[in-house]
């Protein structure tokens, strides 16, 4: 027997056009917003054509790079390095209460876990940077402002991600707990704490990796750390020590990154 | 068989624990001996006091200014810099994407050189960009834009590549059994596969531009950031007070835009 070819139907014929439309909707929507952004930074290809000779004068001032600076740039590196430790670590202890609060499964009040919530939303919007410059403002210049800083922004992107892994959770161990009637320190010691911890520390080193980063521009606001030299040599002209500078960054990031992913990988 | 509900913990465990504390520990003797904690400063607490006051009481008049530099202007003007950065580095990483895939590519050479190039690019602050390309096109969005649409190649480029590594490549071999050209094979093949993951990809990277780009005015890049830095310095608090409630109230809704789309899209 012969089967029917079967043609779309006028429905489905439809709902194609539809679809049709509505990409070229998008499509236009996009180019729109594309026009309006052009406009509004008034960027122009033209500026950029006419800058390519001044960044190619850049890139070759700044090759090769000061070599004799490196003396002086490792001890504001090592300082960045200090300020993420430190910034992480305040940023760390502080997730811990904030996390368990806002995990729907360990604090069931929803008037709880719903406006810590809200708190912790509100603090990752704030760029690192602003707090640092208000931090500045508040206990002058330096890295005490910059560690701050980091570990408040550090807080909120720790304590988030710790309380949807504290969500996740095998929810047999707390059952157990409540069955034998611990009090809820106990609880949250014996059956929470044991299934997050691996977790958390990976989180940890995850946002020491972003702190890295973070705390190598903090200085541009006088938030202490390698920053503040970008901006002295930048000033000076001063291409070639900018490039050492900029080498000896990359080279701490990426040994940063390859520790922290190494432990992370042992840990999960 | 009286300890089998209790295994003990073998000894070198323990040693090795130990040694993580200790490492750890003199870790943070090392940090801790680097930084000035006697720096307060005296006015500390009178100057948070004015700060939390100027910050609940926020200078609403700043909102619109008939005659320019307004807070509005300014959040239209971050908003901006972020989708064009976005748009340009968008474009830009999709070739940076397919040298770094490794199943479309040939050799590992090439895969692992087109991995460094974007690894290379990630770690590059945007800011020192900023700085740089400040310096290539003068003060203003421009630069700004420049920055972010060159930094986010680094990690657009690298999601991306993970995409395509990701595809089924049966629909390619299928192609290329009916004698498609190379072209048509991405276009067929590839590009209905990958789609849904770029948009998802860069929409989630327009959200973390849009908070870059608020900053980027700090050192002169366009967008809110410049008159943020100026009512820092100058302690006009309540002005900062409306300034971060500004970039909040539009971080939020842009984020939850953008998450909405991005859990329709995927």
């Amino acid at each position: 027997m012969r089967k029917a070819l079967t043609y779309p139907s006028h429905t489905e014929l439809s709902s194609m056009s539809m679809r049709r439309k509505k990409h070229v909707w998008t499509a236009l929507f996009l180019i729109l917003l594309f026009a309006w952004s052009l406009w509004q930074t008034e960027s122009s290809l033209l500026d950029f054509i006419n800058g390519f000779s001044n960044m190619f004068d850049l890139l070759i001032q700044m090759v090769p790079p000061n070599w004799a600076y490196f003396d002086n740039v490792v001890p504001p590196m090592l300082d960045t390095i200090r300020m993420a430790l430190l910034g992480t670590t305040i940023g760390a202890i502080l997730a811990i209460p904030f996390a368990l609060l806002s995990a729907s499964n360990v604090f069931k009040n929803k008037a709880l876990y719903y406006p810590i919530r809200f708190i912790l939303n509100l603090i990752r919007t704030i760029p690192e940077l602003l707090l640092a410059a208000i931090f500045v403002a508040i206990l002058g210049l330096g890295p005490l402002p910059g560690i701050f800083a980091l570990g408040i922004f550090s807080m909120g992107i720790i304590a988030k991600l710790t309380y949807e892994a504290t969500e996740g959770i095998d929810p047999g161990p707390l059952e157990a707990m409540t069955a034998v009637g611990a009090n809820k320190i106990q609880w949250i010691a014996y059956s929470v704490v044991p299934q997050v911890t691996p977790y958390y520390i990976s989180f940890v080193l995850y946002a020491l990796e972003i702190n890295v980063r973070a705390a190598a521009i903090l200085g541009l606001v006088g938030a202490g750390g390698i920053g503040e030299y970008y901006d002295k040599t930048l000033g000076f002209l001063e291409y070639d020590k900018v490039s050492t500078i900029i080498i000896c960054t990359l080279l701490v990031v990426l040994a940063i990154d390859y520790v922290s992913m190494k432990l992370r990988e042992k840990l999960l | 068989m009286k300890n089998a509900a209790y295994p003990i913990k073998p000894k070198r465990s323990r040693w090795k624990l130990w040694s993580i504390y200790i490492v750890l520990f003199l870790i943070y003797v090392w940090a801790l001996s680097g930084v000035p904690l006697e720096g307060f400063k005296e006015t500390a607490g009178q100057i948070s006091k004015a700060i939390i006051n100027g910050l609940f009481s926020p200078d609403w008049d700043y909102v619109y200014l008939p005659e320019g530099e307004d807070l509005l202007r300014g959040l239209l003007d971050t908003l901006a810099i972020a989708i064009l950065g976005t748009f340009v580095s968008a474009f830009l990483c999709v070739p940076f994407a397919f040298w770094a895939a490794n199943n479309l590519s040939k050799g590992v050479i090439l895969t692992q050189s087109g991995k460094f190039m974007l690894s290379f690019v990630r770690t590059f602050p945007e800011l020192v960009m900023a700085l740089i390309f400040i310096k290539v096109v003068g003060p203003g969005s421009f630069a700004g834009v420049l920055a972010l649409g060159l930094h986010s190649i680094g990690m657009l480029g690298k999601l991306f590549a993970e995409e395509i590594e990701n595809i089924d490549l049966g629909p390619t071999e299928a192609l290329k059994a009916t004698g498609a050209n190379p072209i048509q094979m991405l276009w067929f093949a590839v590009v209905p596969q990958v789609i849904p993951g770029f948009i998802s990809y860069t929409l989630y990277r327009f959200e973390i531009n849009l908070r870059s780009a608020s900053v980027l005015g700090i050192i002169g890049a366009g967008g809110i950031g410049t008159p943020l830095i100026f009512a820092i310095q100058s302690r006009n608090w309540s002005r900062v007070g409306i300034i971060l409630l500004g970039i909040i109230v539009m971080v939020t809704i842009i984020d939850m835009i953008s998450s909405s789309i991005r859990k329709r899209i995927v």
